[in-house]
């Protein structure tokens, strides 16, 4: 199981135990003939991952999740596509997808070629995150000896939304997280939000909140480059 | 009782392809040129990720020359199987892993609203396909094989024949999207977007290989093309 006896002519050894990580590549501007295939303009097939995060019976606060993304010259990225991984209300991660369920942690979205251009999520506000809490595949996340004790005093994470971007020009895909501006304690006391020195940055990463006909409605604008350019993170 | 620490083996940034990569010119605009923040304690949220079994496929989900078909047509093209093994670094199969791909057909066309290349669409072919991984982190695709085609870049760059491939693994910490490239093909050097990788040996795991003993006689050639995405660590302690 360890080591190179499945190495094959396209893996490549990094060191005498690991193999080296296939290479990334743009997502390109047809990313939506494989991935969204609705916005590709194309048939869809019987179960597609798309938007609808949250059935009408889902549990917790309906919302819905918009933006755009903007380029180092402020224009509108036309072609980006989105994906997000959330928890459900009670802050538990539904790992198992099934569009059966009233809520799936998972869902995926692209900007519009329209006017607009704007990406949207129709979810519910997840609920808290232990940083350390137990997923019930693979036990304890981490060794709780081993982090920081800033970090452990506060070991709960504000409600947030993890969002990966794919675009043409998009060369490995960036990870970014999406907060809440109404959890304005919670955002305080989040152990990752805390790890951004700099609190304008930190903004970067709150959505607003807007209140349409009776469904809260989140905003974020997602800038790739130049002034208020948002965090993104490696993990 | 036991615990796990579960972490993943840490992405190397210098190996993937720069986010600001001049000669492939879309990226200049579209690049960060903050920092990336670190997270040096993933959380539960960078170390989970979705678990695709439960969503229902159709029949021909992954075999091109069939799910797009107009009655009894075929698309046109050298027909083709792509497979593969998706594993983590080291070299353990990841099983039951959404792996995706869509591609232009024999002439390098997309059938995507927003291309419009002279090359015709073909009616009897969509270009997408997408299947879960078996228990031995095995995946195939019956396909054609797809046209370059040209893109603005410089005033006369090509795509090399290629297909997109996406693969989910056990965690969004281990989401990798890519391209695979036909072995031999004198378009790869030239290609712009190869370019943005700094590591010959880099491109090389982007690179399909014709395995001539996977090929069926009379029917198909068999590019096999394994995916390799982040190692998972899992260190065992007993809890007092
Ligand atoms: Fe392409």
């Amino acid at each position: 199981m360890m080591g190179n006896d499945n190495m094959q002519p396209n893996t490549q050894p990094c060191d005498t135990l690991l193999l080296r990580e296939t290479a990334s590549q743009t997502a390109g501007p047809y990313v939506h003939i494989g991935l969204a295939l609705a916005a590709a303009g194309n048939p869809t097939r019987d179960e597609e991952i798309w938007n609808e995060m949250a059935k009408d019976d889902a549990e917790g606060e309906h919302i819905e999740v918009v933006g755009t993304v903007i380029d180092g010259n402020g224009d509108l990225v036309r072609d980006a596509f989105i994906e997000a991984w959330q928890a459900d209300s009670q802050g538990i991660y539904q790992r198992e997808f099934d569009l059966e369920k009233p809520f799936n942690s998972f869902g995926r979205t692209a900007t519009t070629f329209e006017h607009g251009s704007e990406w949207t999520l129709k979810t519910i506000k997840p609920g808290p995150v232990a940083v350390d809490a137990i997923d019930q595949e693979h036990g304890a996340i981490d060794d709780k000896d081993s982090y920081l004790a800033s970090e452990r005093s506060a070991k709960v994470m504000a409600p947030h939304i993890s969002l990966s971007i794919f675009a043409r020009g998009i060369n490995i895909h960036l990870q970014t997280r999406l907060y809440f501006e109404d959890e304005t304690e919670a955002n305080a006391q989040c152990p990752v939000l805390s790890r951004i020195e700099s609190q304008a940055r930190r903004q970067t990463l709150i959505a607003k909140r807007e209140e349409t006909d009776g469904r809260a409605r989140y905003r974020l604008n997602i800038r790739l480059q130049g002034d208020d350019e948002t965090v993104f993170f490696d993990f | 009782m036991k615990d796990s620490t579960r972490r993943f083996v840490e992405r190397d940034r210098n190996w993937h392809p720069p986010p600001y990569a001049p000669g492939y010119k879309t990226s200049v605009a579209r690049s960060p040129r903050q920092t990336l923040v670190s997270m040096q304690h993933p959380t539960i949220s960078e170390l989970t990720g979705p678990d695709f079994r439960e969503l229902r496929m159709g029949v021909h989900d992954n075999d091109l020359l069939m799910n797009f078909t107009q009655g009894s047509g075929l698309p046109v093209g050298e027909r083709m199987i792509l497979f593969g093994r998706v594993v983590d670094q080291f070299g353990k199969p990841v099983p039951h892993s959404l792996v995706e791909m869509w591609q232009a057909n024999a002439g390098g066309r997309y059938r995507h609203r927003n291309d419009n290349y002279l090359a015709p669409l073909d009616p009897n072919f969509g270009g997408v396909g997408r299947c879960l991984t078996d228990e031995q982190g095995w995946y195939s695709f019956r396909t054609i094989k797809p046209g370059p085609y040209p893109w603005s870049n410089d005033v006369n760059s090509w795509r090399p024949s290629h297909i997109h491939v996406s693969v989910m693994g056990p965690a969004i910490s281990t989401r990798l999207i890519t391209q695979m490239y036909f072995e031999g093909d004198p378009l790869i050097p030239k290609c712009p977007i190869v370019h943005t990788l700094n590591d010959p040996d880099a491109v090389e795991t982007m690179i399909g290989r014709l395995d001539m003993a996977h090929s069926n006689p009379m029917d198909s050639l068999a590019y096999r093309f394994d995916l390799v995405v982040r190692g998972e660590l899992q260190t065992y302690f007993e809890n007092q």
